[in-house]
């Protein structure tokens, strides 16, 4: 590990950063140097397909896999928060269990705070303060996704979106559209009943998607190009609960790797991820530098003007902009 | 090696962030329905509940609350075994330096422990019927004071 952090020191900094604590940035600010190591991997799906206890087994392979106490495993799992009352319950250690006791493995649970896309705004920074801790392979688990979670195929490298075989056709990843961002597909659960339906339902959606590359972390983010090169995720078999095809998945995670590599595709979703990551932040610091600079006057009167309908807010925001003479 | 900047506490930073709760289930015994209706009244209060549900050791316990890095850790045991386990729980939190961790139980204690149990190092004994709202003062109480 390259900072001289306990364990204790890294969990309470991970705090620091979800609460955006005094202090909080400055420490971001002098890990960013040390990040940029760690193998970063999203695993995203239904909520009940076994995203935490797939989670739980690639971990454990990847331990198993060297032989040596390699690679160190980062988890940061993330669940919902209540819109009600801002609290949450975070359970998806339930499904960890296996994992105690080896101390090359750090598991952090986080709520969402709010954040719509089924991970929380903080987690980019705390996957940072893993990834420069020295932690080799950071898995992120998100929220069960519908069709809005997405995010994490702007903080990962390789996403996998989990399928279930459920009741009937019915295949919850086409039908939410998440599809779209997954560089692998698990079908997990595979020792059920209807796996066979449910990847052929999975084969025939990725016929009718775009080939050429517009899957994955890519699809996410703004300035997609396309190289013509193409990726088609593969599909793979998988029971968490029976640990079977956990070794074929690590695999395909790997192989995904190597594409992102040979084509320098991996080396182009970085720049997107950076450019786009600088705007958002860019945005809401011109947001609250306008909201301070703007006058209560001429904030009131727009305001007022748009509730009598005399002025489109699209007009009002103009003129506030104009009021700050730019 | 980098030495991080250290924080600067100030008196507003720690008002608004959500208590993180660790809710464990020690012992062998398979019921978790009291430790469930705690983590939902606790969420409903508004913390984050890091629940990690059945037969846990008191090494994994304290092991969680630690990569947790939890305000408080609650413990609920019905199996009997709460004068063996809650001691070696406090004891596993002190070896990790979370010895600053409150930490609180409920279950089926009978008032005859209570005395050894505080002495080592339980902070509050929740018998069985104790109203939630005890045990959410219990934890407001008891947090504010860590940094
Ligand atoms: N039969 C079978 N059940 C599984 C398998 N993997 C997980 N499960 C079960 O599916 C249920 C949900 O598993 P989780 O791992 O909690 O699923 P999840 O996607 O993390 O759930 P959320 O985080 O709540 O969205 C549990 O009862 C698991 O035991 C599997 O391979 N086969
Ligand atoms: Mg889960």
């Amino acid at each position: 590990m390259s900072l001289n952090l306990t364990r204790r020191d890294l969990a309470r900094l991970i705090t620091r950063i979800e609460n955006g604590e005094r202090g909080a940035q400055e420490a971001l600010n002098a890990l960013y140097p040390h990040t940029g190591r760690a193998r970063v991997i999203g695993i995203t799906g239904a909520p009940g397909s076994g995203k935490s206890t797939l989670v739980s087994e690639m971990a454990r392979a990847w331990r198993l896999r060297s032989g040596l106490d390699q690679p160190q495993v980062a988890i940061v799992a993330v669940d919902p928060s209540s819109p009600f009352s801002g609290g949450a319950i975070l359970g998806d250690r339930i499904r960890m269990r296996d994992l105690y006791g080896d101390s090359g493995i750090f598991i952090r649970s986080m709520a969402s705070r709010g954040a719509l896309g089924g991970i929380a705004a903080a987690t980019a920074d705390v996957v940072s303060a893993l990834d420069a801790y020295g932690f080799e392979i950071v898995l992120i688990e998100t929220v069960g996704a519908g069709q809005l979670e997405v995010d994490v195929a702007r903080i990962a490298q390789t996403v996998i979106v989990v399928e279930a075989p459920g009741a009937g056709d019915e295949v919850q990843a086409v039908k939410a559209g998440i599809l779209e961002i997954a560089d692998v597909i698990a079908v997990n659960k595979a020792d059920r009943e209807g796996v066979a339906q449910t990847i052929s339902a999975l084969q025939s959606a990725l016929d009718i998607a775009p080939a050429n590359g517009h899957h994955g972390a890519r699809a996410a983010t703004e300035l997609a190009s396309d190289d013509g090169t193409g990726w088609r995720p593969p599909i793979v078999k998988v029971s968490a609960l029976n640990r079977e095809g956990i070794v074929e998945l690590l695999a395909a995670v790997d192989t995904h790797r190597d594409y992102l590599v040979a084509t320098g595709e991996g080396e182009r979703r970085y720049q997107q991820r950076i450019e786009s990551d600088i705007k958002a932040r860019l945005r809401e610091l011109l947001l609250q530098t306008a909201m301070r600079r703007i006058t209560q006057i001429d904030y009131q009167a727009v305001l007022a003007a748009v509730g009598q309908r005399s002025l489109h807010p699209a007009e009002a925001a103009l003129k506030l902009l104009d009021s700050l003479h730019l | 090696m980098t030495t991080l900047p250290e924080p600067k506490p100030g008196a507003s930073e720690i008002s608004a962030r959500p208590l993180r709760i660790l809710i464990a289930k020690p012992g062998l015994d398979g019921h978790d329905r009291g430790a469930k209706v705690i983590a939902r009244a606790l969420r409903d209060a508004g913390m984050e509940v890091i629940y990690t549900g059945l037969r846990q050791t008191p090494e994994m316990i304290a092991e969680a609350a630690l990569q947790e890095d939890v305000d408080a850790v609650g413990l609920s045991i019905l199996s009997g075994a709460h004068n063996v386990l809650l001691p070696r729980i406090a004891e596993a939190l002190r070896e990790r330096g979370l010895s600053d961790v409150p930490i609180f139980a409920g279950g089926i204690i009978p008032d005859e422990d209570v005395p050894a149990l505080v002495q080592a190092g339980i902070a509050g004994v929740f018998g069985p019927g104790s109203p939630i709202a005890d045990i959410i003062a219990f934890i407001r109480a008891r947090t504010p004071a860590r940094d």
